[in-house]
């Protein structure tokens, strides 16, 4: 039965059609309860089909009111918040918040502390990583992969156990030092971790990179050039992947990582499956870090020994000898006592470049805390990455992006 | 810890009118108002400050004049270096600023975070709504006349209120938090609560 | 499931193929080894039910691994994280669309009470806005302590009279 159809004719008439017939464009609202939005992110789309014309993304459904709360709590007493901010690598998190109040009393911490601190927030990396790799791989449809990296994820969280007694939301940085130093025999378990992590990563990388199905899915996908980049303030692999090699433990490095030799993995087209790139190599480099400091792990002291009204006295002398008492008292109930001033510090959190703003009038509790978080700003090229795109790529866009909306909202 | 010396008299010598502001890491500058965006392109564009790494500002409290100052933070990618410029804003109770959306597309959502936070309107901003709380919101939290446990008012849906009966409640302080101030003789400093200004068992004062 | 006591094994040889129980024994057992979870998983609490559900802890022995996002299909809503005021008229009307009978499960602090966040924008427990059947604290509880709490849960599901509810409404 032969009809009068062809494709060239349909659309001529397709483009003659009056424009009352148009097709209206759908308003859908993606999330705030949604499977691949990573938490709370509320897009509002308008859609022709399934083709996003507008997108507009709605946060603020976590934000808890963490800068106003920082006005209100002395600078230890707000450690526990700074988990609550990239809660998928709560170490990298306590790390830059001590360091940057740290930079405020221009206090510099011994070397065991720092090369502590560097093995946290290098665990924390590699623990976030695999997190982003998981729901990315949940997003796109790959349940296994979340299982494996769910499975290395627990041997981390074993580690941290063990450390700090919480299997994440640790608080384990002080100002000025560390809650306690590291059990007898840590240092070789995570030497262990990082024997057996590498085969492991290698399977669990084999499962995505070379898929058919992946690659379909993210390259030529939310691509975002290199002005584009910069000027949104994208921070860590996120503009790593568009081809502009910032890394701040490179260019300015902090807590002791210019001592170790590692490379900064860098994109060159700028779309998912260079982020994906980017975040699986960078887990490898995590891994030489931690080698590293962990070979060169030095002896001493733990915390800033003089720093006495910032870093409480160990207690048999605060049980024992009047001036301790009081710098406890001070400590406890005033706060670490810091200078009047501003700083600005960032370090290089596994979601990007995550800034503390501290201004103090002196005191135990500051003036204004302002948190830049990566995520905010990396949440910010949505409206302009997503148009062009179909609903299910911006799934793909948004597991690239690997935010977190703690840390964005605050 | 690289710090860019040339910068604090290049900016001087092309807008005298920056003076330097004290601070404890990098160059900053203090700049009236009005040549806030001059000055961040000429650090932008001559100084290879290409990155606008934060935008916020700080409300000194309303017994202070100026009340607003609003503060840019810029990197550069190839000096490794920051700078810091503050703007204060000429009015206290109607703060406004120029934007910076014309020199970095990133400054759009930093700029509508600090009108939701601070109450300062940008200039020149495409699009300024709240994007932390919702649009109905009454107040601008981050204010120090703001109450950490915050003020009464209604939830953003009507149908939900009506189905519940509820709204937003001032936080239960208990008294918190609970920080000790300083100066005090050590025998007073026991920890007082900083916001007991409402709590289970005191009125909100007016 | 064998016991030590051979006498109340079931065996269909001697006591034929017919059990003869209450109805409300049969339907809460039903219901309780097939609660599927709504995770309304807000924050940091939501990376420990997914650590729940992934191999090492595996709510799926409880026959709750369907985690599915959709309220028409889901019996019982975990709360993980911290509800704001700007979240909770969504919880709200998501707890509004689940089909009965359902649950609420508070997860962590922050759910059960608002936990260390006593600001202006944080909702005081989402209990202000959500009726909750079992509380859990911790921040975040381990998934230990979630896998307890939905013990908890079957075992107020099981003291039910499901059958006089279903009968009424």
């Amino acid at each position: 039965m032969a009809t009068d159809f062809s494709y060239p004719d349909a659309a001529a008439k397709a483009a003659q059609v009056p424009k009352e017939f148009e097709p209206e464009k759908m308003s859908l609202s993606m999330g705030p309860s949604h499977p691949s939005t990573h938490g709370v992110l509320r897009i509002q789309f308008e859609l022709d089909g399934e083709m996003v014309t507008k997108a507009d993304p709605v946060i603020g459904y976590l934000h808890r009111g963490d800068e106003k709360i920082a006005e209100n709590m002395t600078y230890n007493q707000f450690v526990p918040y700074t988990d609550r901010l990239d809660y998928i690598a709560p170490l990298a998190n306590n790390m830059a918040y001590a360091i940057a109040v740290e930079r405020l009393a221009k206090l510099e911490v011994p070397p065991r502390c720092q090369a502590i601190r560097v093995i946290t927030a290098e665990m924390a990396r590699v623990s976030s990583h695999l997190m982003g790799l998981g729901a990315y791989g949940i997003d796109v449809g790959a349940w296994s992969v979340f299982m494996y990296c769910f499975e290395e994820r627990e041997k981390l969280y074993r580690l941290f156990e063990e450390l700090t007694g919480a299997r994440f939301t640790t608080s384990y940085s002080r100002i000025g030092g560390l809650q306690r130093d590291v059990p007898e025999g840590w240092v070789r378990k995570v030497d262990a971790f990082c024997d057996q992590f590498l085969p492991i990563l290698d399977e669990i990388l084999g499962l995505l990179t070379r898929n058919k199905i992946f690659i379909d899915r993210t390259v030529g996908v939310g691509v975002i050039s290199r002005a584009d980049a910069i000027a949104y303030g994208l921070t860590g692999p996120n503009l790593r992947g568009s081809g502009v090699g910032t890394d701040l433990r490179k260019d300015r490095p902090y807590s002791g990582y210019e001592q170790y030799e590692f490379d900064v993995p860098v994109g060159a087209t700028g779309d998912c499956y260079d982020r994906y790139l980017c975040r699986g190599e960078e887990m490898k480099q995590s891994i030489r870090i931690l080698k590293q400091a962990i070979a060169k792990f030095p002896g001493g002291d733990w915390y800033a020994k003089d720093a006495r009204k910032i870093f409480a006295p160990p207690k048999d002398k605060i049980l024992t000898s009047m001036e301790e008492l009081i710098n406890n008292f001070m400590i406890v109930t005033e706060g670490p006592q810091m200078p009047a001033g501003e700083v600005y510090f960032e370090a290089e959190n596994p979601k990007g470049v995550l800034g503390f703003y501290i201004v103090s009038k002196g005191g135990g509790v500051p003036w204004r805390m302002k948190i830049r978080s990566p995520s905010f700003c990396n949440l910010s090229i949505l409206p302009k990455l997503c148009v062009g795109h179909l609903v299910s790529d911006v799934v793909s866009i948004l597991g690239s992006l690997d935010f977190v909306m703690g840390e964005c909202d605050r | 810890m690289t710090i860019d010396v040339e910068i604090t008299t290049a900016v001087s010598q092309q807008f005298p009118s920056a003076t330097p502001r004290a601070s404890l890491d990098c160059p900053a500058f203090n700049v009236p108002a009005a040549e806030a965006l001059a000055v961040l392109q000429h650090l932008r564009d001559a100084q290879g400050y290409d990155f606008l790494m934060d935008l916020t500002a700080i409300d000194w409290s309303a017994e202070k004049s100026p009340r607003f100052t609003v503060v840019w933070h810029l990197y550069s990618s190839t000096k490794h270096t920051y700078v810091r410029l503050a703007a204060d804003c000429a009015s206290d109770s109607e703060p406004v600023m120029p934007s910076a959306t014309g020199l970095w597309a990133g400054a759009d959502w930093h700029e509508r975070e600090t009108y939701d936070m601070l109450g300062i309107k940008f200039t020149g901003h495409p699009d300024l709504r709240r994007i932390l709380m919702w649009d109905a919101y009454p107040y601008f939290p981050l204010r120090k006349d703001f109450p950490l446990a915050g003020l009464p008012t209604e939830l953003s849906d009507p149908d939900i209120t009506e189905e519940t009966k509820t709204g937003v409640i001032a936080a239960p302080m208990a008294g918190g938090p609970f920080v000790a101030t300083p100066g005090e003789p050590m025998s007073d400093a026991e920890p007082r609560a900083k916001d007991e200004a409402w709590n289970e068992r005191n009125e909100k004062p007016n | 499931m064998g016991t030590a006591n051979p006498e109340i094994t079931y065996n269909s040889k001697i006591e034929g193929d017919i059990v003869v129980t209450r109805v409300d024994a049969a339907i809460n057992w039903v219901r309780n080894n097939s609660m599927w979870p709504m995770p309304m998983g807000l924050a940091c609490c939501a990376i420990e039910l997914m650590a729940s559900a992934a191999s090492r802890f595996d709510i799926a022995r409880f026959g709750a691994e369907v985690m599915r996002f959709s309220p028409r299909q889901a019996d019982c809503m975990i709360v993980a994280g911290t509800v704001t005021y700007k979240m909770a008229p969504v919880v709200r009307r998501i707890y509004d669309q689940m089909a009965t009978p359902k649950w609420v499960i508070a997860m962590g602090a922050c759910a059960s009470s608002g936990g260390m966040y006593r600001s202006y924008a944080t909702l005081q427990g989402v209990d202000r806005i959500v009726p909750v059947d079992v509380y859990i604290s911790g921040c975040p509880p381990r998934p230990e302590a979630l896998l307890d709490a939905l013990v908890k849960l079957q075992e107020k599901v099981k003291g039910e009279r499901s059958s006089s509810k279903l009968l009424s409404a």
